[in-house]
């Protein structure tokens, strides 16, 4: 399938892929994160129930300290 | 547009702004200086000696209240604007409340926690208020790594997105005081298109 990641096309192998998944799959260590898909805001307690599909659009965000 | 046309404009607009630290107090005094009619600023910090090394306040200031300090300096740049001083710590139930009304937010925590916090709260409880967000500043240098990503219409993220404030990565002046400029820059950005919509509106009906 094949989404796009913060604007950028990615292709991954099978049809869907919890946000767990994903972040594992891309090897994302960032401790703290926003991630939207479709333009809806999904809580940290759903990445493993959320499941990304080809097209989707899964755009994220990294927090960090300092402000 | 002429220098007094865009102020004139913007004198309409009420943005709140979360934290008046290193981010708030450079992002406020610049909304300011352009002319943003209603400031509402929330903090709940003092000002400290060292925060004087990047955050908008002075030395006879001190031991004030962080919002109390910041409205003082505004008006003595601008005294015909508004400033709303919270002095309040900010939680995911009263940011809804401090911040409804504003046109646009401004998120300028310290705490990566907290950007999280202000990020779903406003999601979730102010939809179609956009959301200006700082991430990633500490150090030095490096202008290009700085950048602004507009996630969609609601939410932009100013920063490089992968510095992390540490003892040994302190937030400088140079660029804190670049992000929190850039987030001016947007909320200046998408106040003058609100301005023109309106406008345009207007003169139909």
């Amino acid at each position: 399938m094949v989404i796009v990641l913060n604007n950028r096309k990615e292709e991954f192998s099978g049809n869907k892929l919890s946000i767990s998944q994903l972040l594992e799959e891309k090897k994302y260590t960032f401790r703290l994160r926003i991630i939207k898909v479709n333009g809806v805001l999904i809580h940290k307690d759903l990445y493993d129930t959320t499941f990304i599909a080809d097209g989707d659009n899964v755009q994220m965000i990294y927090l960090m300290s300092g402000g | 547009m002429k220098l007094a046309e865009i102020e004139e404009h913007l004198r309409k607009f009420r943005v709140g702004i979360a934290g008046a630290g290193g981010l708030g107090s450079n992002c406020a005094m610049t909304l300011a200086r352009c002319g943003v009619g209603l400031l509402v600023i929330a903090d709940h910090d003092l000002v400290e000696e060292s925060n004087l090394s990047r955050q908008s306040f002075f030395r006879d200031q001190i031991g004030l209240p962080k919002t109390v300090a910041l409205k003082e300096n505004i008006l003595r740049i601008k005294p015909d604007i508004t400033v709303d001083a919270v002095n309040k710590k900010l939680d995911a139930q009263n940011i809804p409340e401090i911040f409804t009304g504003c046109d646009i937010i401004v998120e300028a925590f310290d705490r990566a926690e907290m950007k999280q916090v202000i990020i779903e709260s406003v999601c979730e409880k102010l939809p179609g208020t956009p959301l200006i967000v700082g991430s990633g500043l500490a150090g030095w240098g490096h202008n290009e790594s700085l950048q602004c990503r507009k996630i969609d219409e609601f939410l932009y993220v100013c920063g490089d997105e992968c510095s992390e404030v540490s003892e040994n990565c302190p937030p400088l002046a140079p660029r804190i005081g670049i992000v929190a400029n850039m987030q001016a820059n947007v909320v200046i950005e998408i106040l003058m298109t609100k301005n023109q919509a309106s406008d345009y509106y207007g003169n139909c009906t």
